[in-house]
């Protein structure tokens, strides 16, 4: 897909009123907490709200990409991969799409570097942070826990650590971000599909509560 | 459940993606000069054959790029040879 709208001049982001937000787990994370278990079969949900996203749209290889990827200190990914760590990660959506994630806060800026390396080209910067929140699904037992609920090949030989997909996890589009080997996973799932989501996951967790 | 391989992610469950009927139908260069059959034709009739068709899938719960591929319509076995043309829109 080839992307021609030009760049927009910037315009002032209006301020957050952070005192007043609420996440779209925050009334769960008790039970979460309750029904996460550690040990050689544990595994723990919990929820990481208003992680700063954004959504990069950059036409693949051009001159855009590589001052997008120089502004942002990252290559951009290849497919189905997140290039970064967890605190400041782009992840792989699309041939000219991409997902820039870190942590609440960065958004504005992270908006700024990138619109200036993209003056003059062609591509886009959107602050999506409010799309999705993001759950983190760790522990000997995540793997299994997804299976249940997911089609792709799990297995380390076929996804495991800086893999992305944007999949199914039940009935719910999600974008599954595998962290490190443990392992761990991001699912970052749209905000009023969350409480749906938790509750699959939570029946999906119910066998490993014993031990 | 068929498993559909999609140009950019890979293969994937048919559960994530929708189809879009016959691939190739192009828009009349002139769609003023067509009378209402011709226009009827353009709008609704499609080809049904049975074996090797050119189809439009679109990765919905994925990367949501359209593309398309060769399906064999009495055994639903996908060619990987898919039809490039149409990529790019
Ligand atoms: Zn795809």
């Amino acid at each position: 897909m080839t992307v021609l709208n030009k760049v927009e001049s910037e315009t002032a982001a209006p301020e957050t009123a952070t005192a007043a937000r609420h996440s779209p787990l925050e009334h769960r994370a008790a039970e979460l907490e309750r029904r996460s278990t550690s040990g050689a079969r544990g595994v723990r949900l919990h929820e990481e709200p208003f992680l700063s996203q954004i959504n990069l749209r950059t036409p693949p290889g051009g001159v855009e990409s590589s001052a997008v990827s120089d502004s942002l200190g990252l290559p951009l990914p290849t497919v189905n991969r997140v290039s970064g760590d967890e605190h400041h990660a782009v992840l792989w959506l699309g041939p000219d799409e991409s997902l820039i994630v870190a942590p609440d806060g960065r958004a504005e800026h992270l908006l700024r570097t990138v619109r200036d390396a993209q003056r003059g080209g062609s591509g886009s910067a959107v602050d999506v942070s409010a799309n999705r929140t993001t759950l983190r699904l760790s522990g000997p037992a995540a793997r299994e826990v997804l299976e249940k609920l997911c089609s792709l090949d799990l297995h380390p030989r076929s996804f495991g650590p800086g893999d992305c997909a944007q999949t199914l996890l039940g009935r719910v589009i999600v974008v599954l971000w595998q962290l490190d080997r443990e392992p761990g996973y991001r699912i970052m799932v749209r905000c009023s599909f969350a409480d749906y989501l938790v509750d699959l996951l939570l029946d999906a967790m119910a066998e490993f509560l014993d031990g | 459940m068929l498993l559909v391989r999609c140009p950019w992610c890979g293969d994937r469950d048919e559960a994530e993606f929708r189809y879009g009927g016959q691939a190739d139908v192009d828009y009349p260069a002139d769609p003023h000069q067509l009378d209402d059959a011709a226009w009827g034709e353009y709008l609704f009739v499609r080809a049904n054959p049975l074996g090797s068709f050119n189809e439009r899938w679109v990765h919905t719960a994925g990367c949501r790029r359209w593309f398309s591929l060769v399906r064999d319509t009495a055994t639903n076995e996908m060619s990987p040879d898919i039809p490039r043309r149409r990529e790019s829109r």
